[in-house]
């Protein structure tokens, strides 16, 4: 932390010189419906408030009042651009909560689909942080070029580019045919290359560099006590996946690395995109390698009319922004009578201010970009 | 050096550039009005309810169970059922919808009534320019609105029809199986008493109308 910092937790204003600016909600940079009342002294932030709220849309209060396959597609809304593990999210909550097995096949169907998410996700972010920081257009562009691709997969897979609705409890909704299976192994052959190429563009970049290393930094004790999670908390150094000590799914099958910052600035948020990116390449290679065969639901589960012993459940998952979290409570009706989401990106976004106090307002732009939220799932 | 890095970028801006004339993989657009990518199998927008044979009203498959109704997670449908009865594709009597109504403003394509539908009477559709200017009653959609042939089911969607018809090939075939062997019985419970036939033959005539899934 800069020593500027210090002072200013002291720092009495006087009359007329602080300014104070409202950026957003409707602000090209806050990614969304998202505020920040920002007080500031000449260029540099001396308040920040996050404002949020203004997506809200009753989702706990929906998935309360329909029957347990009802909600599934309503997680599809909640982080709209990775719509499979927020089903995979829930499903998990809701096989923990009836105590439902999964097939194999469909495991392995599940780490592909997360896997692919999770690179568009990333890709996604990247270029949108860069086209913050004034790499207008470029980036962004090569970015979803790449996304495009995963998401022609899920449409032919699961009939939906965004919200795929694929998920259910006990397995899968249809299954992968072969054709689709080769399509992804293709695919798979060619994202080193656009990983490589996409990291060539800005990594070294002197302008990019002098704009990140240093800026908005989370210390380490703050990530942890603030219970951020995913890329963040690992950019601050803290060695925490929910892959790796969780063992959801088949991931223990899987060798992978988790990739560590050092100094939890921007920089380092942003390399960490990047290396995920190229390790999640690692986890699809092997996936769509071992991929069993066999049945991708179990035929004896209920999706219509699902009633679980009355009992509370708690399922998560390492979702591209951090850890999504689903907690059931059940009373042995049709529908929960409690469902609350963990969202990774709102909690993410609550240590928003240390990161901002005593840089300038332009560089606040870019941390709210390095966090890697989607209003949906903020606001619910 | 100082501008090593901006030079390395630009080094891969010109690859994607120049690349972009030889490599499909670099340029993915096509010029979307004029140029259209075909849509996947299993791609879905809005339902339709499907109908077997040429009339849209003694064909349709739905038999107003209102299941769909009832786990459509925005509750975008709305279901009366007849109060009168109606052959179906094997020749049972079942209600059929008076009103069949889904609100498209409010449907959020998640196929969870196609899921459900234990009679393939609904299934997804792939059209989707579908824009009106009348923001009321153009995107509430009708029984007579949705109804929509079995052929152009199979044009959308050729495997998933081909798997919906022959199972419905084989429930047909068992039907009438099912329907010949109760005549022959009755026939035959008729034939050994000797004068008592008639009742028992009756309840077990032929379908009345033979409608085969195209």
């Amino acid at each position: 932390m800069r020593d500027a910092l210090a002072d200013l937790a002291v720092y009495e204003p006087e009359e007329g010189e602080i300014m104070e600016v409202s950026m957003g909600p409707h602000h090209p940079s806050t990614h969304g419906v998202f505020r920040m009342d920002v007080k500031l002294e000449g260029e540099r932030v001396v308040r920040l408030k996050p404002v949020f709220g203004y997506l809200h849309r009753n989702h706990e209060k929906i998935a309360e009042h329909g029957a347990y396959l009802s909600a599934i597609p309503y997680t599809d809304r909640l982080d709209y651009l990775c719509s499979m593990t927020n089903n995979w999210g829930y499903v998990l909550a809701v096989e923990k909560l009836a105590g439902i097995a999964v097939p194999e096949r469909a495991e392995y169907i599940r780490v592909i689909v997360a896997e692919l998410t999770r690179f568009q996700n990333h890709a996604g972010l990247v270029g949108f942080l860069l086209q913050d920081m004034g790499a207008s257009g470029t980036p962004l562009m090569y970015a979803f070029r790449e996304r495009e691709k995963v998401l022609d997969l899920f449409e032919s897979l699961s009939g939906a580019r965004m919200m795929c609705n694929y998920m259910r409890f006990g397995g899968l909704r249809v299954d992968a045919t072969a054709s689709w299976l080769a399509e992804v192994r293709q695919l798979v052959g060619r994202l080193p290359r656009f990983v490589d190429e996409f990291e060539n563009l800005l990594r070294v970049n002197e302008i990019l560099m002098a704009r990140t290393q240093g800026v908005g930094v989370l210390p380490r004790e703050l990530a942890i006590n603030a219970g951020v999670t995913g890329p963040m908390l690992r950019a601050s150094g803290v060695n925490y996946d929910v892959r790796k000590v969780d063992h959801y799914g088949v991931y223990d099958r899987f060798h992978f690395r988790v990739p560590l910052g050092e100094h939890g600035d921007v920089y380092d948020r942003y390399m960490m995109r990047i290396l995920e990116m190229r390790e999640t390449v690692k986890i699809l290679e092997q996936a769509v390698r071992d991929i069993p065969a066999g049945p991708i639901i179990d035929p004896k589960v209920r999706l219509r009319g699902l009633r679980p012993k009355a009992g509370e459940a708690y399922g998560r998952i390492e979702s591209p922004k951090g850890e999504l979290g689903f907690f059931l409570i059940s009373d042995g009706t049709g529908n929960p009578y409690r469902y609350r989401v963990r969202p990774p990106s709102m909690i993410n976004l609550t240590i928003l201010e240390d990161m901002c106090l005593g840089e300038n307002i332009a560089d606040t732009v870019i941390i709210l970009g390095s966090v890697d939220i989607v209003l949906g799932e903020v606001d619910r | 050096m100082v501008g090593e890095g901006l030079i390395q970028g630009l080094v891969e801006t010109a690859r994607n550039f120049f690349g972009s004339y030889v490599d499909k993989e670099r340029l993915t657009t096509v010029q979307f009005p004029e140029e259209r990518l075909p849509l996947p199998e299993a791609s879905r927008v809005f339902p339709i309810l499907l109908f077997d044979g040429g009339d849209p009203e003694a064909g349709l498959r739905c038999v107003a169970c209102q299941i769909c109704e009832k786990e459509c997670p925005p509750r975008c449908i709305h279901i009366e059922k007849s109060k009168d009865k109606k052959p179906d594709f094997v020749g049972k009597q079942q209600f059929y919808p008076a009103v069949f109504d889904i609100d498209v403003s409010v449907c959020m394509s998640c196929q969870i009534c196609v899921e459900v539908c234990p009679f393939d009477a609904i299934r997804m559709d792939k059209e989707f320019e579908l824009s009106t200017s009348d923001r009321f009653g153009g995107l509430l959609w009708t029984k007579e609105q949705l109804a929509k042939p079995n052929d152009y089911y199979k044009k959308i969607h050729p495997e998933e029809s081909a798997e919906t018809d022959e199972r419905r090939v084989k429930e047909l075939a068992d039907a009438r199986a099912k329907a010949a062997a109760a005549a022959a019985k009755a026939k035959a419970a008729s034939a050994a008493p000797g004068s008592a036939a008639g009742n028992g033959t009756e309840a077990v005539k032929e379908p009345e109308q033979k409608v085969t899934p195209q």
